[in-house]
């Protein structure tokens, strides 16, 4: 193939991961950025976002778009729900110390995995993607549908963003993410706000999971790899920075994508963590984060 | 603390009367129990247990799920016959995720807490490589029923056999004169990139060649990678053939993008049915596949010619005319794989029988008793078709099925000899030492 086509499809491929790991990761960074928790347990999030997906995506007949809709509202819905009990039930006991938040999340990580292995099983299952248009461009062909994940990733971004930034809820969000002390003392609900953000950050990925899965498959370890990304894109944008995720997440899903097209994927994950490590020693807030005060 | 040393019944003095005649007590009760009794005074009627390393999780818990069905369903059956040598038959399973670390501790776990007589089912071949040489310092014979030529090749141990289904090597040689009589000449290879893939690698290129094909590329794809269309841009465009196996949980993403890249008008597909194992061939997204072919060890779909032994077989197992399960259509299953623990499991019984194999004490007469085996005829016992039995690499021969996708289903088209897939065996087991 020539060069501009392999450039293209290459992008394209980036574009694609860009978008999931950029919401993921945004799920990572807001529960930091809010909270100090450094969440472990994010990739069974997403990993139980994509087995619910399956659920909900067959338990209605008809046209599969019914299903994949269904989906799309319900799992992110269902995995929040798990996440505000979980942070309700385990980390505002622990107090949000950092180092018995990591491990209380860790473990949290395993009962997820293991429940989906007893409930939903060790096989791989197709949801079936709501369309299925084929785009044949001169070179080759490519998937109408994963178009579609880049804009519904682009919609979630701003949509959070405007939440973020235009609303109260995100205003209180903010306050309690810059003094914890003086948000409560303004009468801020600082627990139920922490039990909030950590529910949105997990419906976030689960939101991201259902998009994924009509490109690849609900599976119980779909997990691991996505949790390294997104924690790599956080740290090179500086956790907790809403613009700094999007910025790093677009940089590593585009450098995985042509880096692992033109040479090779272990080149593109060697690159990415160089890149974290350059990071770390040069800027340790991160690309866009601000400094510690 | 002297006083508590002295008071525990470990000490020679602590241990008083009493307490050494209640042990004494139980331990002849635990003996004059039934279950003593009956081994004590016939140690033949005692069960003949096989240790199943099964992959119930991970990324082989297709495969294992429906090894698991076909071991029960040919246990059951020798069973109802008797049994091996008037004793019954018992599998113990345990799981190994797949993973060769817990597929050693799985061998560990089989010789010294269950006791059992032998190894068997292990598909993987990193799993077989990580178990055999637990399982060759344990003196445990470990009966695989995998596909890498790594049994084949001598790198193994004697204990390791592969009696019940034909390695890469033979697959391959069998299949290229078709390949390239058939579909053309330029061939771009897609595998894994591990041990299985590898021998796809290493043992097609030079079948090919001497069929007057070439391999215009080769392209490896890590055993986690669960999106493939950043790779199809490194298939040359002059390609005639696409030979594609890929194994996991990854499969249908794997064919679905293949089919987005190419549409129908891509090269011509030649598939090892593993990248479709386990997965309806009529699922969304597959229709690009009408008119490919696959290799199937065992044909998937009921064929119209098929022996009654195959219908005896399918209906044993519990498969319906479509090879998914008769409780559930959506279960469809590794039928090109699954016969190899049913074929297995009989020539441990036809060992075990020749050896007059009696206890653990027996595993080296038994395999030696596998390893003089020769010819298998097709029937109930080899479902699949007559083999041969190599036994100075510990490998099986067979026939293998091409079949073509027409109409959504899989209608075999040729099937290769014996001859076909037979090479130079390069090790001989048969001279190492117990």
């Amino acid at each position: 193939m020539a060069f501009g086509p392999y450039l293209l499809l290459a992008t394209l491929e980036g574009l694609v991961t860009a978008a999931v790991l950029s919401l993921m990761a945004l799920g990572l960074s807001l529960v930091f950025g809010v909270m100090r928790v450094v969440n472990v347990a994010h990739g069974e999030f997403y990993m139980l976002g994509a087995v619910l997906a399956w659920w909900f995506s067959t338990m209605l007949g008809g046209h599969p778009a019914v299903g994949f809709l269904l989906a799309l509202v319900l799992s992110p819905l269902v995995v929040a729900a798990v996440a505000f009990v979980a942070e309700r039930l385990v980390l505002s006991r622990l107090n949000y110390e950092p180092e018995a938040t990591i491990v209380a999340t860790i473990g949290l990580l395993y009962i997820i995995q293991q429940l989906a292995l007893s409930f939903y099983g060790a096989d791989a299952r197709p949801v079936e993607a709501p369309f299925s248009y084929r785009i044949q461009l001169p070179w080759f062909g490519y998937s109408a549908y994963k178009l579609a994940v880049i804009a519904a990733s682009m919609v979630m971004m701003i949509g959070t963003w405007l939440v973020l930034t235009r609303t109260k809820i995100g205003l209180v969000m903010r306050a309690t993410q810059y003094d914890r002390e003086t948000a409560q003392a303004f009468g801020i609900p600082v627990g139920k706000v922490y039990a909030g953000v950590f529910a949105l950050g997990a419906a976030l990925a689960a939101f991201a999971a259902v998009l994924i899965v009509p490109i690849q498959q609900a599976h119980y370890l779909m997990g691991h790899d996505p949790l390294l990304l997104s924690f790599i894109v956080v740290i090179i944008g500086g956790l907790g920075s809403l613009r700094g995720t999007v910025v790093a997440a677009i940089l590593i899903g585009l450098s995985d994508g042509i880096v692992s097209m033109f040479f090779s994927p272990t080149l593109a994950k060697m690159l990415a963590t160089f890149l974290v490590a350059m990071v770390l020693v040069f800027r340790p807030q991160g690309l866009f984060g601000a400094a510690a005060r | 603390m002297t006083e508590n040393r002295k008071s525990t019944i470990l000490t020679p003095h602590g241990l008083t009367r009493r307490n050494a005649l209640k042990g004494l007590g139980a331990a002849a009760g635990l003996i004059a129990a039934p279950g003593f009794v009956r081994y004590g005074q016939a140690q033949s009627s005692e069960p003949i247990k096989i240790g199943f390393q099964c992959h119930r999780t991970g990324i082989g818990a297709a495969y294992g799920r429906w090894y698991e069905r076909t071991t029960t369903a040919a246990a059951k059956l020798i069973n109802e016959a008797g049994g091996i040598n008037g004793r019954p038959l018992e599998i113990i399973i345990e799981d190994d995720g797949t993973d060769p670390k817990r597929g050693a501790e799985v061998v560990e776990k089989f010789a010294n807490q269950h006791k059992v007589d032998l190894v068997y089912g292990t598909l993987f071949s990193h799993v077989v490589v990580g178990s055999a040489p637990a399982a060759g310092e344990l003196k445990m014979p470990y009966y695989v029923v995998s596909e890498g030529y790594h049994v084949a090749s001598g790198k193994m141990n004697r204990y390791c056999v592969q009696p019940g289904i034909t390695d890469v090597k033979a697959q391959v040689r069998s299949v290229a004169p078709w390949i390239a009589n058939n579909l053309g000449k330029k061939i771009t290879l897609i595998y894994p990139d591990y041990a299985f893939g590898h021998d796809h690698r290493d043992f097609f290129e030079p079948a090919i060649q001497a069929q007057g094909g070439q391999v215009v590329a080769k392209v490896p794809i890590p055993p986690t990678e669960t999106s493939f269309t950043r790779y199809l841009p490194q298939i040359p465009s002059d390609t005639d053939v696409i030979y594609h196996v890929m194994v996991g949980p990854a499969v249908l993403t794997f064919v679905k993008e293949l089919g987005e890249f190419f549409g129908n008008s891509g090269p011509q597909l030649f598939g090892f049915i593993d990248s479709l194992e386990a997965v309806d061939i009529n699922s969304p997204g597959l229709e690009f596949l009408d008119g490919s072919h696959f290799w199937e060890g065992m044909p998937r779909y009921a064929q119209p010619d098929q022996p009654d032994y195959v219908s005896f077989y399918r209906e044993t197992v519990g498969i319906d005319e479509n090879g998914a399960s008769v409780d559930d259509p959506k279960d469809v299953s590794t039928a090109a794989h699954m016969f190899g623990c049913w074929e297995t499991l009989y020539v441990i019984k036809a060992a075990m029988e020749a050896s007059g194999y009696a206890g653990p004490g027996d595993r080296a007469k038994l395999i030696e008793a596998t390893e003089a085996m020769t010819e298998m005829e097709a029937g109930r016992e080899h479902p699949q078709g007559k083999k041969r039995f190599n036994g100075k690499i510990h490998q099986v021969f067979g026939e293998q099925n091409i079949s073509r996708v027409e109409g959504g289903r899989l209608n075999v088209v040729h099937r290769t000899s014996i001859e076909d897939g037979l090479y130079e065996p390069e090790a001989d087991y048969t001279t190492m030492s117990f």
